[in-house]
């Protein structure tokens, strides 16, 4: 079964179309990369797949539930780290984990677990009770995306989770996402780091709202004969008539 | 129930962590209650008055050290005719004149009633009669003391002239004023911003990926302010009794519990207001122009309904202030019971419940 399915989805403002018709799987385990220059229809596409925003018709499977009539079993079975940040600054670390654990409705002892757990792999013990705010950028982001985990989503959505990160964190937080994907979690990604794509099992490029390319790093490259996604993405991308928003 | 639990800690958590605000939110009706009520007392104490005695007799000198011993009154001047008085009241030195006519001892044992004319500067109406009731006061004690003093019952009486203002249309009492104003700050306000913040910074888009209901966590917000506003209330019921001496005649429980139905009214607005605001400073300008300004200005705490005219007259009756207001002003002034406020009650219960089900309707669960 397909962790993600979806069929010819449409997403229109008036008469502007964001998601063109697009079609695509994503495998059960797989990191999923979703690029595309700013304006391309990402952020909307993956805010249809979490259930923020309706569809203007087309079809969808998200963890095995339809995207229409089942929105509520998907909402249990996802997590999503938002390209705003997503944590409270005003709540500690350990105060903001269990705030998300109780969202998700986990027990109160799984809650204690889970949270020593979170923060002993983060190493930040010895700032569980420091507020958020004191916490530098890259550490907010890696905690956001162990916070989108903490349910054991079966798919998890991340929308530029990476941006203005410096680069070594930015390593570290792959190195969360390769283990949260060898776990079995599907990963759906967007970014507009190229090399990032490279890290993708597989990877769709939207132009104009549409799917204008997709498969494994290695087919897309030699597909377009290019040496690295960067130089087939400018590629395509050039192609662009919707100017940058 | 226990994911609302969780969000009312969260919530508890934002109150207490934003100490500036939370102060401030304690502190503005313990500040309003004593500025509106030390500018109407310290008025009072140590008023400068004028004395024309025309009479200069052994009577119209007793009443004299009686208002010069008493705190409420300063004799600033003695005039010697009538001429004197009106240049004595423009040059605002004084707000207050006592005459007494020239035949006033005579008047008083021989006609067993004699006339003390009051002058008050009703420019500033509250002031003006309140000084004219102890200046009367004044007089009334030491009539009853002649009485005491076994002699026969001798009437004095006083003649009221207001100045400037002679219907004294603008007296009010704040208290209930300053409660409807803080309560929908608190109430109104703080929610609409609380929770266009969550939108603003993000957090609502991953609540409305979670599979909470987002009504809950809207709920959740409220729980904090409403206790903040029953604490306001209390502040606001204990400065009026114990230092401005404003007591509360009725029913406190009735008091208290048709507070609570304001409470419930002004978060319902805020939920509302929340609601059609895409950023925190719109919903901040929503609330002062949209609730602060007819809460002022169209409740009667300000100026008197029936003075208004007739469109401002129909407009205030959606001011839930407006209801309010009259609601505590009978029960916590005039000490009437919930037969004559069940009007006011049913009307705020009917917008409280109103605004909530719009503002739910409205509530968008998905971004656009």
């Amino acid at each position: 079964m397909k962790s993600i399915s979806v069929q010819h989805l449409t997403k229109r403002f008036g008469s502007f179309v964001a998601v063109d018709n697009i079609t695509f799987d994503v495998n059960p385990g797989e990191i999923f990369g979703f690029l595309g220059a700013n304006g391309a229809g990402k952020t909307t596409a993956m805010r249809m797949l979490c259930g923020l925003s309706m569809p203007s018709s087309g079809e969808a499977t998200v963890a095995g539930f339809d995207l229409y009539k089942e929105a509520e079993k998907i909402k249990r079975s996802i997590g999503y780290m938002s390209q705003k940040f997503s944590l409270y600054e005003d709540l500690t670390i350990r105060e903001n984990i269990r705030l998300y654990g109780g969202i998700y409705g986990l027990s109160i002892p799984t809650i204690k677990t889970k949270t020593d757990q979170l923060v002993t792999a983060l190493k930040l013990e010895d700032k569980a009770n420091t507020l958020v705010r004191s916490l530098p950028l890259g550490w907010r982001q890696k905690l956001a995306f162990s916070v989108a985990m903490i349910h054991d989503p079966k798919i998890v959505f991340l929308d530029e989770p990476t941006g203005g990160v410096d680069p070594i964190t930015r390593r570290e937080f792959w190195t969360m996402i390769f283990e949260a994907a060898s776990r079995g979690t599907t990963v759906f990604v967007t970014t507009h780091y190229m090399d990032e794509a490279e890290y993708c099992n597989r990877v769709s490029i939207m132009v104009d709202g549409g799917i204008e390319a997709m498969g494994t790093p290695e087919e897309l490259k030699k597909k377009y004969t290019s040496n690295s996604i960067a130089e087939m993405f400018l590629q395509l991308a050039r192609k662009a008539k919707r100017s940058d928003d | 129930m226990k994911q609302f639990l969780f969000f009312v800690k969260k919530e508890f958590y934002h109150l207490i962590r934003d100490r500036q605000t939370f102060f401030i939110l304690l502190g503005i009706p313990v500040v309003l209650i004593l500025i509106f009520g030390f500018a109407l007392t310290n008025e009072v104490k140590n008023s400068r008055i004028a004395v024309l005695d025309l009479a200069k007799d052994a009577s119209s000198r007793a009443i004299i050290d009686r208002f010069e011993a008493s705190r409420y009154f300063d004799i600033q001047q003695y005039l010697q005719s009538n001429d004197e008085l009106e240049p004595a009241f423009k040059s605002g030195k004084i707000r207050l004149a006592v005459v007494f006519p020239s035949n006033f001892e005579h008047e008083l044992l021989h006609g067993q009633s004699a006339t003390i004319q009051l002058i008050g500067d009703a420019s500033d109406p509250n002031v003006s009669s309140t000084l004219i009731n102890y200046a009367t006061a004044v007089i009334m004690d030491y009539q009853s003391s002649l009485r005491d003093a076994g002699e026969i019952p001798l009437r004095i009486n006083t003649e009221m002239r207001m100045l400037y203002n002679p219907q004294l249309k603008g007296s009010y009492n704040f208290v209930p004023g300053v409660m409807a104003l803080v309560l929908m700050l608190v109430c109104a306000m703080m929610t609409s911003i609380s929770i266009v913040r969550e939108k603003e910074i993000g957090t609502m888009e991953v609540i409305l990926v979670s599979p909470i209901r987002p009504l809950s966590m809207v709920f959740a917000k409220m729980i904090p302010y409403f206790l903040l506003s029953v604490v306001n209330v209390i502040s606001i019921l204990l400065l009026s009794v114990f230092v401005l001496d404003v007591p509360i005649q009725g029913n406190l429980v009735l008091l208290i519990l048709e507070c609570m139905l304001f409470i419930i009214a002004s978060l319902a607005l805020g939920l509302l207001i929340s609601s059609v605001s895409t950023s925190q400073q719109v919903a901040m300008l929503f609330s002062l122009m949209g609730l602060m300004v007819p809460t002022i200005m169209l409740s009667g705490f300000m100026f008197p309904i029936e003075n208004m005219p007739a469109p401002l007259r129909f407009l205030s009756n959606v001011v839930p202030a407006r209801w309010f207001y009259s609601t505590v002003i009978s029960v916590m002034i005039k000490g009437l019971d919930f037969n004559y406020v069940w009007k006011e009650t049913l009307i705020l219960s009917g917008m409280a419940f109103f605004f909530m089900a719009v503002s739910i309707k409205n509530f968008k669960t998905r971004l656009e």
